[in-house]
């Protein structure tokens, strides 16, 4: 099955952190006093986004510590997917392992202007902005990543596997 | 055609003759780390999915070093479930509140060993390359995923290499030679790659000195940073482990993505600038900057020869009344060493807080917090928008000599003004 992401884009600069998106100072309060704090470094986006947005970063998104935190905290957020120049590899993996859609697709970010509507078809690597009837293919992935995502995370994948075994 | 030092450690641990960048392979893991921030949460997810059991914990590695001593009822209560989790489990290397920091307890404490392939539930894992050991961050469930399997799914990097040539100046040290490839080269030079630093700069850098760097290789995307292990890395594991050790470093013929060559002798004290690792100037450049926090601490640099560099800037002399410094020895090995040596006396001399071993303030986890407006230089290895407390404080990175300097004036300052 295919994973196709819609929704409208909020574009982000080089370099954002994991410390933006999971931030310590907001580690020890509720989740409705957190969410508030998660990627701050955008000054409308704490306040302006909506499930079911979608992110265009620059290069280097997802960079620094390795918090799982980050990508879990924009799923619970309701973002469909990352789609950007390039990835932190630690947020990347974390992304796939929790069956968050990333896609690393160089030219991105100056495909799509704040507002615009992305649509990712994941399996395929194929980004689109469906305001200005542009695409572009991002850096594809092997299969056995792909199925990851598809069977809902690494941990749901073992778990699987493991239920096959014993039957 | 020969490899680099990442496809010697990947060959090996997935069994094969030899492998090349881009591949994927399954290897197995030599040693697994996890803190209380991702064994915790590795270990509850392995249950919340129906998992009770470890693939081997002899080769599982446990540190409570992120807030240390407890500063709050949920912190305690991690550490009293890992404590429980370790026995329950059969973990035997455990280093409970207070040991130290488990970048700094896993090559004190032998478990990252030259030609090893080690992964742990922290970015800063890259750190052990400085003994030739392949070794690279995860996040929580790939902590849990590989203490079930003993394994997982590594992609061969591609590597790059830095040859530093000449030798460093009076008062430049490794963690400025770090800055400078930070800033020069960029947060993204080393993006899905691995890194080996060599040449004379390389060869002359003392066990601790290298450590600084394979640190904060991560800082520059590398998923590996290696230094050869030689003699030196062979003296530093003699009586931290009794498996047998080897030198070890890249065929001559190994062939590289890119090799960066610079001379190191012209260097002054760099220091990176809000809000990002690779903002860097040299010292002369950075301006009057006052602070009101001096931190010497993290798993980048606060060891032994840290310690002591920082001490001879401090010795006889008193932190600036607007200036508090903040010392946390990165291990209780380093802790019982600076006592002997009298280095503990000369930061308490001077005026300096001390905290017990831990990461501090250095994510934001532990006390040693910003408030708004506030400005901290700090020996650490990231100074991203608030994390060392508030998003309005302005954090600063240099050597631990940089920030004793710093303490003492009031304002960043160049740590030459005070040597002899």
């Amino acid at each position: 099955m295919s994973i196709v992401v819609t929704g409208k884009v909020w574009k982000f600069g080089d370099n954002i952190t994991t410390d933006y998106m999971a931030p310590s100072f907001s580690q020890y309060s509720d989740w409705e006093e957190a969410k508030k704090t998660i990627l701050h470094i955008h000054p409308q986006f704490p306040a302006g986004h909506r499930p079911g947005d979608v992110i265009v970063g620059g290069s280097n998104f997802g960079c620094g510590s390795s918090r799982e935190t980050a990508p879990v905290n924009l799923k619970k957020l309701g973002i469909g997917c990352v789609v950007a120049e390039s990835f932190g590899r630690i947020f990347f993996r974390n992304s796939i392992t929790i069956a968050f859609p990333v896609l690393a697709c160089p030219g991105v970010s100056a495909m799509f202007e704040e507002g615009d509507r992305l649509e990712l078809d994941f399996d395929r690597s194929l980004v689109r902005n469906l305001t200005r009837g542009t695409e572009r293919r991002g850096n594809p992935l092997p299969p056995q990543l792909i199925q990851i995502v598809q069977s809902g995370g690494l941990l749901a994948l073992l778990k699987a596997e493991g239920q096959a075994a014993a039957r | 055609m020969g490899m680099t030092m990442a496809e010697k450690i990947l060959a090996r641990a997935s069994g094969r003759e030899r492998v090349t960048p881009g591949e994927y392979v399954i290897a197995r893991v030599d040693k697994i780390m996890g803190h209380d921030n991702s064994f915790l949460h590795a270990y509850e997810i392995l249950q919340a999915n129906g998992f009770t059991r470890v693939a081997d914990p002899d080769r599982i590695v446990v540190v409570i070093d992120h807030r240390v001593p407890a500063l709050n009822v949920k912190a305690a209560d991690g550490h009293r479930k890992m404590r429980a989790w370790v026995k329950q489990l059969g973990i035997k290397s455990f280093y409970d509140v207070g040991m130290g920091i488990c970048h700094t307890l896993m090559p004190e404490q032998g478990h990252a060993l030259p030609g090893t392939l080690v992964v742990g539930g922290d970015s800063h894992t890259t750190t052990y390359g400085a003994l030739g050991c392949a070794s690279t961050g995860l996040g929580y469930s790939e902590i849990a995923y590989s203490m079930y399997k003993g394994e997982n799914w590594f992609q061969v990097p591609e590597t790059i290499r830095f040859e530093m040539k000449g030798r460093l100046g009076r008062g430049v040290t490794s963690k400025d030679l770090m800055l400078h490839i930070a800033g020069t080269f960029k947060a993204e030079v080393a993006q899905y790659k691995a890194v080996e630093f060599g040449g004379p700069v390389a060869r002359d850098l003392s066990l601790s000195d290298r450590i600084t760097m394979s640190n904060m290789g991560v800082e520059i995307g590398a998923k590996f940073a290696f230094f050869e292990a030689d003699e030196k890395t062979l003296a530093y594991l003699r009586g931290r482990t009794d498996r047998p050790v080897r030198t070890f470093g890249p065929d001559p013929d190994a062939r590289y993505l890119a090799v960066h060559e610079f001379d190191a002798s012209a260097l002054e004290p760099q220091v990176a600038c809000p809000h990002f690792v690779d903002n860097v100037k040299p010292i002369s450049a950075v301006g009057d900057v006052p602070v009101q926090q001096a931190f010497i601490g993290s798993c980048t640099n606060a060891r032994v020869e840290d310690l002591q560099r920082a001490a001879a800037i401090l010795k006889g002399r008193r932190v600036h009344s607007g200036t508090r410094l903040l010392l946390i020895p990165a291990s209780q090995e380093v802790l019982a060493e600076s006592v002997r040596n009298g280095v503990i006396q000369t930061f308490v001399e001077a005026g300096a807080l001390i905290s017990p071993p831990g990461c501090g303030p250095c994510g934001g986890g532990s006390t040693g917090i910003l408030a708004p407006g506030e400005t901290c230089i700090s020996s650490t290895n990231r100074n991203f928008k608030g994390r060392m407390g508030s998003p309005e404080s302005q954090l600063y990175l240099g050597s631990p000599e940089t920030v004793a300097a710093s303490a003492i004036a009031g304002r960043i300052t160049d740590p030459r003004k005070y040597m002899a």
